[in-house]
C-alpha cells in the first residue's frame, strides 16, 4: 500500500476480470504460427495430468489458456518448471505438439526481455 | 376422394419429415394428402443457407426434396393449417381453418419443431439491441453478402456465439438439448471467418455435443484451419457500449476467471421448442414426453408410434433432430403406417 | 435499439402500485446523506398529489444493513419487520410504503418466506407478541418510494415548472440510471419494469424529458454492498465496483446520475471524491465528478422546488452543473445556509477536479 493510500485504509482492489478488449494476445497467434497444432487443443488437461513437473505448478493447458487470453503476468513463473521431456506430448489426444510450443515460448519470452 | 378414407393417410407438415414420409408412402402405392401451413414446402430448411456438417447449400438440398415432391406428384395443401384431429370410430377426422374435413385411416406428424423466442432471454436484449440476432437470422444475412455482418460497409472484427440459448434451460422451462445447435454454431463460426477473414470469432458453450458424422472433425477444422476461439462459460449478460457494439460478460471456467469482451455482433444460438399445438395433444389425447414433445410408446422398440393408435411420429415433433434424422424417421413412420392401414399392428 | 420491443419486455412486469392511504417507513441512512429527500417525498405525495402517507414516529430501522452483515439473526430482524407491519395495522393502513431498496427487499424477501413457512410467520407472530404485545396484518401492497414516483409521474410533469432539458428546451439532459440490486433482482415481478430493463427510473426521466443512457454496466452493483464496506479493510471491493460502474458510462458523457436506492446515491456520490484523492481519476466533464441525485431530488427540482431546501448541498459532487443545465433559479451564496439563515460550514474540498 502506498503513502497515500495509507490515508484511507484501503485501496482499490484489483479486479480477476479477464478483459479480451484491451488484454496482449498476440503471443499465442505467433506460437500457433509456429506449431500450428497448438489451435486444436481443446483443454482437456491429459498434459497437465501426466505432467513430470506437474507438482512444481507445470501445466501445459493453463499455460495455453493464459496465452490465449492475454493472462501472462504468471506464464514465465509457469514455464521455468517445465524439463521438456514431451511426456505430454504423448498423452495429447489431438495431436499438439506441446513441447515445441514450450519450447519456442521460452526463445520468445527469451526475446522479449 | 373415391379412395375408402380406411386407407388413406394425412401427413401434417411438409418439412423434410413430412415430404420424406409422403414420398415413401406414394412409392408404396398409399394414398397421402400432405397438409403445410407455410405457402411452400420446405420447413425450416427454407430459412437456411448452409447445412452442417459439410456446408451444403441449402438452397440445392431443398431443390432436391421438391423435386422429389415433383417427381412422385405429391398432393401438398400448401397454405392450409390443420386446427383439429380427432379419432372417432377408428378414423382420424382431420379439420383445417377453413372449416373443411377430411377422413384419414392413419395420421402421420410432421409439424416439427417452433424456434425458440431468444426474446425471452431478456439479459441477451435480442430484439432490443439490433446487434444482437439468432442463427437463423445470421443465416438470412449471410445469403446476400452486401448485406452478411457488415456495419458501415465495414467488416466486423469480432463475433461471437452463444450457444445453448433456449436449450439445456430450466429458466425458460427447456431442460433438453436441441441437439443441433453445436454444430451449426461451429458451422456459422467457419463462415463467418471465410467471409470475414480478419474477423475473430469466439464461441461461448457449456459443453459441445459433436455427435454426428463428421461433426467433431469440423469443430477440430474450426480450430486448426479457422482458429475460432471456444471458450468455455455461458454469456451471463449483453449490454450495448456508445457506438452500439456489444459488451458480453461470461465466465472462463476452465480459469476460474470472469471474463468481458466487447463484440460487433452477439449470435444466439437458439434452440428448437415442440411443434405441435397444445389443442391438438387435447384432442387427440396425444401423450407429451418429460421435454414437450409428442411421446412414443416405447423408445427402443416403437419409436414413431405416438401413445394415440394410428397415430405416427416423425421428425422433430417428436424431439430435437437433424434433416437426416427427419427423413429417416418420416420414412420409417410411413412404413409404420402402412403396417397400421393393412392390420398388422 | 429498439424502444418498441423494450416497450413490450417493460410490459412484461407492470406491478401494482397503490392508488392512495401509504404507511411510509423511512431509510435509515438517506436522513443523514441526503437529508431533503424523504420530506421532499412527503410534500410531493401530500401536497403535490393529495395523497395520504401515515409517517409514524415511532418505526425504527429494518435492520436490513446489519442482517446482511451478519450482525443481526432472521428472526430478530424478521421481529422487527413484524412490529412496522403492526405499526401500519394499528393505524388502520394496508399499502406499506419503503423508501429503501435495502429494505424494500427485506420485506418482499420476509413476506415470501412467511407465505412458503407459515410455520415461521406463527413464530414471528409468538415473538411480536413476548416482545411488544402487538399483533399484525401482512400488508396487502408492498410498494417502494420509486414505485408511487414512476406511478404519478404524469401528474408530476402536469405541475412542474422546469423539464430535463437545457434551458432553451433544445437538448435532453443525458442521464445514468442506477437501479438497487434489491428492488427487482430478487422478484423481477416486485420491479416496475422487472430486473434486466427496469422501468421505474427511466419511466420518470422520459416522461420528464430526459434521455436515458443505457451503459454496459448499468445493471452491475453500484459498489455499496453490505460487508463490503462494513468493515473498512473490506472497502477496497466496494470503491473497485463503483469504478467500474463510472468507467463504463463516463464514455456517455451524462449530465447526472439517477439512482433510486439510498446505499447507491451515496456511493455513488462520494466514491467519486474518494477516488479523485486516491487515484486521481474524475469522470465527469471539466476534470469533475458526475452528480449523482435521488428521484425524489429531481422530482422536486422539476416542480420547481428550491435546490438548498432539498439538501442539494449536502452532496459530494456539486449539482450546480445540473441547475444551470436545466435553467432553475437559485440563489448560490445560499448554498450553506440553514433554514434560519445562518452559517452550515463547508466541505474542505468540495468537488475533487483532476484538471
Amino acid at each position: 500500500m502506498n503513502g497515500k493510500n495509507d490515508k484511507w485504509g484501503f485501496h482499490t482492489e484489483k479486479s480477476n476480470l479477464i478483459t479480451l478488449d484491451s488484454n496482449d494476445r498476440s503471443l499465442v497467434n505467433i506460437l500457433a504460427e509456429q506449431v500450428p497444432s497448438l489451435n486444436s487443443c481443446f483443454f482437456c488437461g491429459s498434459c497437465g495430468a501426466t505432467c513430470t513437473a506437474s507438482d512444481d505448478g507445470m501445466n501445459f493447458r493453463l499455460v495455453h489458456l493464459l496465452l490465449r487470453r492475454g493472462e501472462l503476468q504468471t506464464v514465465n513463473k509457469i514455464i521455468r518448471s517445465c524439463l521438456l521431456c514431451g511426456k505430454c506430448t504423448l498423452v495429447c489426444p489431438r495431436n499438439v505438439d506441446t513441447r515445441a510450443v514450450i519450447y519456442n515460448l521460452k526463445i520468445l519470452i527469451h526475446e522479449l526481455h | 376422394m373415391s379412395v375408402n378414407p380406411k386407407k388413406r393417410v394425412a401427413v401434417v407438415g411438409a418439412g423434410v419429415a413430412g415430404i420424406a414420409a409422403a414420398v415413401a408412402l406414394k412409392r408404396a402405392g398409399v394414398d397421402a394428402d400432405v397438409y403445410e401451413k407455410e405457402s411452400g414446402p420446405g420447413g425450416h430448411l427454407t430459412r437456411w443457407h448452409a447445412l452442417f456438417p459439410g456446408r451444403e447449400n441449402a438452397a440445392t438440398v431443398l431443390q432436391g426434396f421438391l423435386n422429389e415432391v415433383k417427381e412422385n406428384r405429391l398432393d401438398i395443401r400448401t397454405g392450409t393449417l390443420v386446427t383439429d384431429i380427432r379419432k372417432e370410430n377408428g378414423l382420424f377426422r382431420v379439420t383445417t381453418g377453413s372449416g373443411e374435413c377430411s377422413e384419414y385411416g392413419a395420421v402421420l406428424l410432421a409439424n416439427g419443431f417452433r424456434l425458440f423466442d431468444a426474446a425471452r432471454k431478456e439479459e441477451y436484449g435480442y430484439g432490443i439491441y439490433p446487434r444482437v440476432i439468432t442463427s437463423p437470422d445470421l443465416e438470412k444475412r449471410m445469403e446476400d453478402p452486401a448485406t452478411g455482418l457488415l456495419i458501415h460497409n465495414q467488416a466486423p472484427k469480432k463475433v461471437a456465439f452463444v450457444h445453448c440459448v433456449g436449450s439445456r434451460d430450466a429458466k425458460v422451462g427447456n431442460r433438453y438439448c436441441s441437439k443441433v445447435c453445436c454444430i451449426s454454431g461451429v458451422k456459422q463460426a467457419i463462415a463467418v471467418r471465410e467471409q470475414y477473414p480478419s474477423c475473430e470469432v469466439m464461441n461461448f458453450y457449456m459443453d459441445l455435443r459433436m455427435f454426428g458424422s463428421g461433426f467433431e472433425e469440423l469443430y477440430q477444422e474450426a480450430q486448426e484451419k479457422y482458429g475460432i476461439n471456444f471458450i468455455r462459460g455461458r454469456v451471463s449478460e449483453a449490454a450495448p457500449t456508445l457506438d452500439g457494439s456489444i459488451q458480453v460478460k461470461a465466465e472462463d471456467t476452465l480459469l476460474g476467471c470472469p471474463l468481458k469482451v466487447t463484440v460487433d455482433w452477439l449470435i444466439l444460438l437458439v434452440g428448437m421448442e415442440p411443434g405441435i399445438p397444445g389443442s391438438l395433444h387435447d384432442s387427440l389425447g396425444l401423450e407429451r414426453d418429460d421435454a414437450g414433445f409428442a411421446g412414443c410408446r416405447n423408445k427402443f422398440l416403437l419409436p414413431g408410434y405416438s401413445s394415440v393408435d394410428g397415430l405416427f411420429l416423425a421428425g422433430a415433433c417428436a424431439g430435437p433432430a437433424t434433416i437426416p434424422d427427419s427423413v429417416n424417421q418420416g420414412r420409417a413412420a410411413a412404413l409404420s403406417a402402412i403396417h397400421y392401414l393393412n392390420g398388422k399392428v | 435499439m429498439d424502444s418498441e420491443n423494450k416497450i413490450t419486455s417493460w410490459r412484461n412486469y407492470q406491478k401494482k402500485i397503490a392508488d392512495d392511504h401509504y404507511f411510509f417507513v423511512r431509510s435509515c441512512i438517506r436522513q443523514t446523506f441526503f437529508p431533503g429527500s424523504e420530506r421532499a417525498f412527503l410534500t410531493i405525495m401530500r401536497d403535490v398529489l393529495g395523497r395520504d402517507v401515515l409517517d409514524d414516529p415511532r418505526h425504527t430501522s429494518c435492520t436490513g444493513i446489519a442482517y446482511h452483515s451478519d450482525v443481526i439473526p432472521l428472526q430478530t430482524i424478521m421481529t422487527v419487520v413484524a412490529r412496522h407491519f403492526a405499526l401500519m395495522t394499528e393505524a388502520g393502513y394496508s399499502n406499506f410504503l419503503v423508501s429503501c431498496v435495502t429494505s424494500f427487499g427485506i420485506y418482499n424477501e420476509i413476506l415470501h418466506m412467511w407465505e412458503h413457512h407459515p410455520e415461521i410467520l406463527a413464530e414471528t407472530r409468538e415473538h411480536l407478541w413476548k416482545a411488544t404485545r402487538r399483533e399484525f396484518q401482512v400488508p396487502a401492497n408492498v410498494v417502494h418510494t420509486s414505485d408511487t414516483i414512476y406511478k404519478f409521474r404524469n401528474e408530476i410533469f402536469a405541475k412542474a415548472k422546469y423539464s430535463l432539458t437545457s434551458r432553451n428546451g433544445e437538448s435532453p439532459l443525458r442521464i445514468a440510471e442506477h437501479v438497487g440490486c434489491h428492488y427487482a433482482k430478487i422478484f423481477p415481478d416486485k420491479g416496475e419494469g422487472g430486473a434486466e430493463f427496469p422501468k421505474v427510473l427511466s419511466g420518470m426521466i422520459e416522461s420528464w424529458g430526459g434521455e436515458v443512457l443505457d451503459y454496459p454496466e448499468r445493471r452491475h452493483c453500484c459498489g455499496f454492498g453490505f460487508r463490503h464496506y462494513v468493515v473498512r479493510e473490506n472497502r477496497g471491493y466496494s470503491v473497485a465496483n463503483t469504478r467500474k460502474k463510472l468507467e463504463s458510462l463516463a464514455p456517455l458523457k451524462p449530465d447526472l446520475i439517477l439512482a433510486n436506492c439510498p446505499g447507491c446515491t451515496m456511493f455513488m456520490d462520494k466514491w467519486q471524491y474518494t477516488l479523485g484523492e486516491m487515484e486521481g481519476v474524475t469522470f465527469g466533464a471539466d476534470g469533475r465528478g458526475i452528480p449523482v441525485l435521488t428521484y425524489e431530488e429531481l422530482a422536486g427540482l422539476v416542480l420547481g422546488m428550491d435546490p438548498w431546501e432539498l439538501g442539494l448541498q449536502m452532496h459530494q459532487v456539486d449539482v450546480e452543473p445540473v441547475l444551470k443545465k436545466m435553467g432553475i433559479v437559485y440563489a448560490p451564496e445560499k448554498k450553506y445556509l440553514n433554514a434560519g439563515g445562518q452559517y452550515i460550514g463547508k466541505p474542505m474540498v468540495p468537488d475533487y477536479c483532476c484538471l
